[in-house]
């Protein structure tokens, strides 16, 4: 009997503006400028915000963070790319998605100042609690995508990880099932090159991580992650499909942590600094910069208003995060639906109360 | 020499890898990276990556191939970088390292070293503050070392890496840089299974192990001053107990206070309150007394200083116990 080929595979790489922000007119999204300066305004305010949260840490106002400098595309392309009834399931690097979505800007600060309140998301934006755990928000997301369908809700899930977290069994896991399943699923890899100090190449074999959804048995797509366009019409078309029924997608969005793993990290140890300024020509802020500018939407001026704009509503957030207080008390009050009387007995204990 | 504890296991990791090539340290970032907490820090440039891995970010696979180079002839050191993320690698731990030996009748064992940052108390993210002793100690089969102090830390880890059972070796982040002491630069091992009576007293017995222990140490000091005589025992190791000592010592004073940082139902302190009723009922005085975490979730750091024992809430236990 001949050897014969049982399975052949295909995975593509897009992108729209590439790095010196020349658009592919083929591929551009017709998007209204409103969008187009939605998302610019929302890439500027997550850099300015992450800069911030940055000093805060350093200087002892906020307590470990995790940067999200130069992914700030896949984060506002992939959000705006939903609809309102989608969920997202994000990592700790993306909790800017939560004011994308509408949760103010002051309570995603005082979740890293050290306070539950800061996730307590209202549920009505569809936003599941970021993970510190590396992979589980994906088989939750598989999870959620079930539920939505059994109540007959047609909404797509997103769910977000780094290179690092698809080689834990979850990711795996996610990806099986969301394919037996048929999942409304959009599995977003943040491919950032390092999780912490270990490189993509020790990671995987693999010369994409887009071509293990074809393992699962649907497609997988590699975009430019820090090109807004290509991250946005990505997403949207496999946000589209998954709501049509038409099953997952695994996009693996390439970028570059610009930033240490969190505050807590020092990337100088494990990489060059002509790897990072390699990354930084790619900068996603910059060529969208560009585009706008040719579009006639962007100049100095408008740069200079913005800019003043992101900054007040960063202090202002920061302002009223500081001046944010939670009670204690709260520690033992969410164990259950109903405190138990041992539980009450040790809170009273805890505060000298009897 | 004076160093603090990341230095002193630093120092055993180099010394005991020279002496027994079999050893391995794998794991997130302890390679290139030299560990987050920089306890690897060198190992890298000499061992070599065949000795130190950096391996994929998978718990389960970390912790299943090291049961694997164990059993074929390795001694694996694999970290686990936060002992919050260990939960993946439970299943192999649990199901493989602690029954190999049983399994095979003694053909296989399992000589790894699993080294666990634990401890809480450094403001860390959610899930970076665990201290799950009980879920290791409630397995048959697992060593469990803890120590307390950098010359601890060098001499257990000594005799945890030539041990030929898995050994989950906790590591108090919280004591990682918290002071220094001397240290024996030449290999020393300190038994495991074996208690060390810190101070001796004759009115209440405080038990305490890894980051407790520095908190209790000033508790027990301000106790002394107000006239309470404290034996101290600092256990070392949890599993094997050192049951012995504790017998001896509660035999004699009579009170007991149990310290520990995780949570109360099903702590260490349950089963150490239930030994001492079985053994020495005949000689208590008081109730024994536990000092811990509440039941609940570990809060985020803005209000986890309600949450660990701190040196009030331990001292407000031993004048309790003594008063009794």
């Amino acid at each position: 009997m001949p050897i014969t080929q049982v399975f052949e595979g295909k995975v593509d790489y897009m992108q729209i503006i590439d790095k010196d922000g020349v658009v592919d007119s083929k591929l551009e999204p017709k998007l209204p400028n409103e969008l187009l300066e939605k998302m610019y305004r929302f890439m500027v305010l997550g850099r300015i915000w992450d800069k911030k949260c940055l000093v805060l840490q350093r200087t002892g106002r906020m307590y470990t963070y995790a940067p999200l400098e130069g992914q700030e595309a896949i984060a506002v392309g992939s959000t705006l790319a939903t609809e309102s009834g989608d969920w997202i399931f994000p990592t700790y690097r993306e909790s800017f998605i939560y004011h994308i979505r509408g949760t103010p800007l002051d309570m995603i600060n005082v979740a890293w100042m050290g306070m539950e309140d800061g996730l307590k998301i209202d549920p009505s934006l569809c936003c599941f609690p970021i993970a510190v755990p590396i992979a589980t928000q994906f088989v939750h997301a598989v999870g959620g995508a079930y539920s939505l369908r059994a109540k007959g809700i047609k909404s797509a899930v997103l769910s977000y990880g780094g290179d690092g977290s698809t080689s834990e069994g979850d990711f795996h896991d996610a990806l099986n099932f969301a394919g037996v399943w048929n999942s409304p699923c959009v599995f977003i890899v943040s491919n950032n090159q390092w999780a912490i100090s270990v490189p993509r190449k020790w990671q995987t074999k693999s010369e994409t991580i887009a071509q293990k959804a074809l393992a699962y048995g649907f497609k997988g797509i590699q975009v430019d992650g820090n090109d807004v366009l290509a991250v946005y019409s990505a997403v949207k078309e496999a946000a589209d499909n998954a709501r049509l029924g038409k099953g997952p997608v695994l996009i693996e969005a390439i970028t570059y942590r610009m930033g240490p793993h969190t505050t807590a990290d020092d990337p100088k140890k494990y990489r060059s600094e002509e790897e990072v300024a390699y990354w930084r020509e790619r900068d996603p802020i910059k060529r969208f910069q560009i585009y706008l500018q040719k579009k006639g939407i962007w100049n100095e001026e408008y740069e200079q208003k913005l800019i003043a704009d992101c900054a007040k509503i960063v202090e202002d957030a920061v302002t009223k995060a500081e001046a944010y207080t939670q009670d204690p008390k709260d520690m033992f009050k969410f164990v259950f639906a109903k405190m138990t009387k041992d539980t009450k007995e040790q809170m009273d204990e805890c505060f000298g109360v009897g | 020499m004076k160093i603090n504890m990341v230095e002193a296991i630093n120092l055993c990791l180099k010394q005991e890898m020279e002496r027994d090539k079999n050893i391995v340290v794998m794991g997130e970032d302890v390679g290139v990276d030299g560990g987050v907490f920089r306890v690897t820090d060198g190992l890298y440039t000499k061992f070599g990556r065949d000795r130190v891995i950096d391996t994929p970010l998978s718990e389960s696979g970390i912790i299943g191939t090291a049961i694997g180079m164990a059993a074929l002839g390795l001694r694996s050191v694999p970290e686990i970088q936060f002992q919050g993320f260990e939960y993946n690698a439970y299943h192999h731990i649990v199901q493989h390292a602690a029954r190999l030996r049983n399994r095979t009748r003694g053909a296989l064992n399992v000589p790894m070293v699993i080294r666990l940052p634990y401890s809480g108390g450094i403001k860390a993210l959610e899930h970076h503050s665990e201290s799950l002793e009980t879920v290791y100690l409630h397995i048959p089969g697992l060593k469990l070392v803890c120590p307390s102090s950098p010359y601890d830390a060098k001499g257990l880890l000594a005799s945890s890496l030539k041990d030929e059972d898995p050994v989950l070796y906790f590591e108090p982040k919280r004591l990682y840089r918290a002071f220094k002491e001397e240290v024996p630069e030449e290999h020393y091992e300190i038994e495991i299974g074996k208690a060390h009576v810190l101070k001796e007293g004759n009115d209440v017995t405080v038990i305490s192990w890894g980051a407790m222990t520095y908190i209790s140490k000033e508790a027990v000091a301000e106790a002394e001053k107000q006239g309470i005589s404290v034996e101290h025992i600092d256990l070392r190791t949890l599993s094997p107990c050192d049951w012995e000592a504790i017998h001896k010592s509660v035999s004699k004073t009579g009170r007991c206070v149990v310290v520990h940082e995780a949570v109360k139902t099903l702590g260490f302190g349950a089963e150490i309150a239930a030994r001492i009723m079985e053994k020495d009922f005949l000689s208590l005085e008081a109730p024994v007394k536990r000092v811990t975490a509440w039941d609940i979730t570990i809060p985020y750091p803005k209000t986890e200083d309600y949450y660990f024992p701190d040196k009030k809430r331990i001292l407000k236990g031993i004048i309790e116990t003594a008063k009794f």
